[in-house]
């Protein structure tokens, strides 16, 4: 085949700048082959060279004691003791899923868990994080029909349950969803797997599923560029997934680790052959040669550029120990999957590829990674910000307290997601012991230590639009708030950070805001970051998305911190008819970006929601402490739609009602209901443990009301004394099933 | 007298995910032996009792089950139940015991026409046989089902034969026992969950009992069912 000629109109095609290109001449010191300018184009994408997002993620904590694998691997681990560690990252898979729903979002979640035991560790759960436009249209109802059973459909497979999760609505995002997909897998510590090459003369092996023309440029061109009208003739960049193969793929990969057959391993995601040869080669500062002829292909007639791009799903790249070749294509023939020997390990720190005995491409390992551009781009606060710091809202009462509470359950926000998790079986491997929404985080034992870990994932596009530094403090302290609900200590997490175009300098000030304000909470909770993903270019026609970093965060309890060590955990829904209804924390007034604004179509565009980290702190502590302590039969955190919502949803969750007196205070009596002032949470003890829970909360320095009791059926607030609200008796009164009706209806395709 | 443990047998065919459980229920929650059975040998190395466990085999990618049954291993298995052995298939394994013909009637995708994992109640419809021989008749258990196609379907005149036959082992049902309409999670005809051979000593079940062995699973009611092969076997 004749080469193809290098002009600037095709180094455009591939993404690449002007400077950039001048860049690879000089690595080179040539003219770079028709191949090469793919492997760079593909490997200085944004996508995969975090070239925006790196000067800002440095600031990032990502140290702490129990940080076995902080960022850079192919996950994270935390140590849990006893020998194991968890390993667990999340991912976006944005741009695929919006122009092929179902794959795009089987193949997002077949790439993290890849990414999970790729460290050697055996996939336990997964959680995502899913945003919509409105659920009205058409697209959103296609969108997330087609998106909920890609996951089902790869995650039910595979054996992997889908414990957790978030799925949110929102305008902004009607022409970007965003999928991002989190894998948690167990590991034993010193078992662990490193992405890696080196021990010149070691066999580089490729298992797994042939190579096809699938997904080419997924990485650079789908992943690292706004959404256009054109976006959906980007369809064949979408890859196309198979569970079945990459259940073989994982259960035979997972026998070679435990053979110790290899040196290290990666998979071959984003950017297939080339960034997992290059990026294994970097980490083991040595040279990779491969001989593409080898690598067993799903089509004839595929060119090198192709081969080396192709993001088929359900490969590996192995590299192994010298004179286990054999063994090592034992397992996989086992598994009645492919092996090839296709290259090996050399000195040279040069990536070459050979193809029917010629090279078609010799390029220093370190230019591709390393060396990658990266840029502090300008950045200057959008013009937006300044109105909505100004901007003092003015709450109305409704007509009916009654209508504007069930109006509130019944937003997809706020409702039921059954519809969602019943789709997904959340409970293979039998280690779901809080099952979906009947807690606030979903806690799995792990059988292997008798020790339990708690996971869940949290972000608010809305907080963070109107000030993305205090939105991601937010998303932070929610998630440790929710574990802090289920009676665990947080540990660390990992971000998936979803944003519009890095080159605008609106979308740079946000990225900036939101990372800075992400540091602060993390180094408060102590929970260090330990790897993620950054997904810019989240535009449609010019409009982005919310800012909306996911959090995606791990605990852990220890049975024996606690009392009644056969429950090692809480849960949210009220128990039995006459326990006493507790609000810890404070309520104010607190309706930027609130849910009750927002279902009402009211302005909603001032500050979010304050955060004093101190007191956010002291509210986990006294959760964790209480519940270990065997004080509290429920709890739950009291924050989106406000605390009528956390009392309705610990209704609901218990099949209980609530009698309650609100107490008078200085706001409006729909600020107090609906209001989502933070370090909240609504907790029950039974009637004669107020007063040791009193006493521990004095301990933390968390205000503690009484507001009523559990009573069966219906839910009942009234205000106690006539306070500034100028009223007083009852204001709400629903039964179980007028709240189910409204709580479950709200996502029904 | 001291009873020796029994031997459950667990196939793992290519795409089983429910092996780990299996195992889990069999070895830690009942205190009996295990030994995996690789798709590929033949030998049932002894076991006392087989279980064909829950996943996607094959990734069931042409009909559920439609691969599996022509294992070399499921030759031995239905070796294994000509002779009368205990054999339970739970999920996928009642959909490769009906490919197999080791029992009656097909699986159709749900009617909703999705994936369900959820609780659900089912009535012990007959309590003779190996895998129900603890309950009580009528007994109500809470056990979760996780699956797209368990929508028993078999035509109307074998219908009347396995129901005269007393064949229908577990129905969907409310909490109270009553086979509903709306208890039923996936249209199966006659709220089936499970059904047993002629002889008794194959059945296939929705279900899944492993997933709801042990109190912290939200429900123990499964137990019943392994607690009734051991009893079986240890007569």
């Amino acid at each position: 085949m004749e080469e193809i000629k290098i002009t600037p109109q095709l180094v455009k095609e591939h993404g690449l700048t002007e400077e950039e290109y001048q860049r690879i001449l000089k690595f080179l010191g040539r003219e770079p082959s028709y191949t090469e300018l793919g492997l760079f184009s593909v490997m200085w994408s944004e996508h995969c060279s975090y070239k925006s997002s790196r000067v800002h993620l440095k600031n990032l904590p990502i140290r702490g004691k129990r940080v076995v694998q902080g960022p850079g691997e192919n996950a994270g681990v935390i140590d849990i003791g006893d020998n194991y560690a968890i390993a667990f990252k999340i991912e976006s898979h944005n741009h695929p899923s919006q122009v092929e729903p179902y794959q795009g979002a089987a193949t997002g979640v077949g790439g993290i868990i890849r990414d999970v035991f790729t460290m050697g560790a055996r996939p336990i759960a997964s959680l995502n994080s899913l945003r919509f436009g409105d659920l009205e249209t058409d697209l959103t109802k296609q969108l997330l029909g087609g998106i909920v059973s890609g996951i089902a459909g790869y995650g039910n497979c595979m054996g992997i349950p889908t414990v957790g999760g978030e799925v949110c609505f929102d305008p902004s995002y009607a022409g970007n969803c965003l999928v991002n997909a989190m894998c948690v897998g167990l590991v034993k510590s010193d078992s662990i797997v490193k992405a890696i090459a080196k021990g010149e003369g070691n066999p580089i092996i490729y298992v797994g599923s042939t190579t096809g023309r699938d997904g080419i440029h997924g990485a650079s061109l789908l992943a690292s560029a706004e959404f256009t009208e054109e976006s959906k003739d980007k369809r064949p960049n979408v890859q196309v997934g198979d569970p079945f193969l990459e259940k073989l793929l994982l259960e035979a990969c997972l026998e070679l680790i435990e053979k110790d057959l290899i040196v290290g391993m990666q998979d071959m995601g984003a950017a297939g052959l080339i960034s997992s040869s290059s990026e294994m080669a970097t980490r083991g500062k040595s040279g990779i040669r491969m001989n593409l002829d080898k690598v067993p292909r799903r089509e004839p007639g595929m060119i090198p550029y192709e081969i080396m791009l192709s993001e088929s799903q359900e490969r590996m790249l192995v590299c192994g120990k010298k004179g286990k070749e054999e063994d090592i294509k034992k397992i996989f023939e086992k598994w009645d999957l492919k092996a090839e020997v296709i290259g090996e390990v050399t000195n040279t720190g040069r990536l070459e590829i050979l193809d029917q005995g010629k090279i078609v491409a010799d390029v220093p390992v370190h230019a591709l990674t390393e060396e990658a551009p990266v840029y502090n781009r300008p950045y200057s606060e959008p013009k937006y910000i300044a109105k909505i710091s100004e901007n003092k809202l003015k709450v109305t009462e409704p007509k009916s307290y009654n209508k504007a509470l069930l109006n509130v359950l019944n937003s997809p926000n706020i409702g039921s997601k059954k519809w969602v998790y019943r789709q997904y079986d959340h409970q293979v491997r039998t280690n779901s012991t809080i099952l979906p929404e009947k807690g606030d985080a979903a806690v799995l034992r792990i059988k292997e230590n008798g020790k339990y870990i708690a996971l869940t994932t949290d972000g608010n596009g809305r907080y963070c639009y109107l000030n993305p530094r205090q939105g991601a403090k937010l998303a932070v302290a929610e998630a440790a708030r929710n574990l802090a609900c289920v009676g665990a200590d947080a540990l660390a997490i990992t971000n998936c950070l979803n944003f519009g175009n890095p080159e605008k300098p609106e979308i740079m000030w946000q990225f900036k805001e939101a990372i800075e304000g992400m540091s602060d909470a993390c180094k408060h909770f102590d929970t260090p970051v330990t790897g993620g993903n950054v997904s810019f270019y989240n535009e449609t026609n010019g409009k982005a998305i919310f800012p909306t970093p996911v959090i995606g965060m791990l605990g852990h309890s220890d049975p024996k911190d606690f009392k009644n060590s056969d429950v090692p955990f809480c849960t949210e829904g009220f128990k039995d008819e006459g326990d006493i209804i507790i609000l810890l924390g404070e309520t104010k007034e607190d309706m930027g970006g609130s849910e009750y604004l927002y279902v009402h179509k009211k302005d909603w565009k001032a500050a979010p929601p304050s955060l004093d980290l101190d007191k956010e702190l002291n509210l986990h502590n006294l959760l964790r402490e209480s519940i270990r302590k065997g004080l509290l039969k429920s709890a739950h955190d009291c924050s989106d739609g406000g605390l009528a919502v956390a009392l309705a949803e610990s209704c609901l969750t218990g099949n209980q009602g609530a009698d309650i007196q609100l107490p008078a205070n200085k706001l409006s009596l729909a600020v107090h209901l609906f209001s989502e002032t933070q370090s909240r949470a609504v907790v029950t003890v039974k009637y004669d443990e107020v007063e040791a829970l009193g006493a521990l909360a004095k301990k933390h320095n968390t205000p503690c009301t009484v507001l009523g009791k559990v009573q069966s059926h219906d839910l009942s607030i009234s205000l106690k004394e006539r306070g500034t609200a100028g009223r007083q008796g009852n204001v709400i009164s629903l039964t179980l099933e007028d709240m189910q009706k409204a709580f479950n209806t709200a996502i029904n395709l | 007298m001291k009873t020796s443990k029994k031997k459950f047998g667990i196939v793992i065919f290519p795409g089983s995910n429910c092996d780990h459980d299996c195992f889990h229920a069999v070895e830690s929650v009942m205190g009996q032996q295990t030994v995996p059975l690789w798709h590929k040998d033949s030998d049932l190395q002894g076991a006392d009792c087989i279980i064909l466990p829950g996943g996607f085999s094959y990734g069931d990618y042409l009909r559920t089950g439609a691969i599996a049954r022509f294992s070399p291993i499921m030759k031995s298995v239905e070796k294994f139940a000509k002779a009368g052995g205990p054999v339970i298939g739970i999920c996928n394994g009642f959909q490769i015991l009906l490919e197999a013909g080791l029992l009656p009637g097909a699986m159709l995708r749900n009617t909703c026409l999705q994936f369900r994992c959820q609780y659900v109640n089912i009535r012990v419809e007959n309590t003779d046989t190996p895998f129900t021989n603890c309950c009580q008749p009528g007994q109500v258990l809470r056990i979760p089902i996780a699956h797209g196609e368990g929508n028993y379907f078999v035509e109307e005149s074998q219908y009347q034969k396995i129901n005269r036959a007393n064949q229908v082992i577990f129905r969907y049902c409310d909490e109270f026992g009553i086979p509903t309409p709306e208890s039923n999670p996936n249209g199966s005809l006659g709220n089936i969950a499970g059904i047993s051979n002629k002889a008794g000593n194959v059945v296939g079940l929705m279900p899944h009992p492993e997933r709801a062995s042990e109190t912290i699973l939200s429900s123990a009611d499964g137990k019943i069912i392994f607690e009734s092969i051991v009893s079986y076997l240890t007569k």
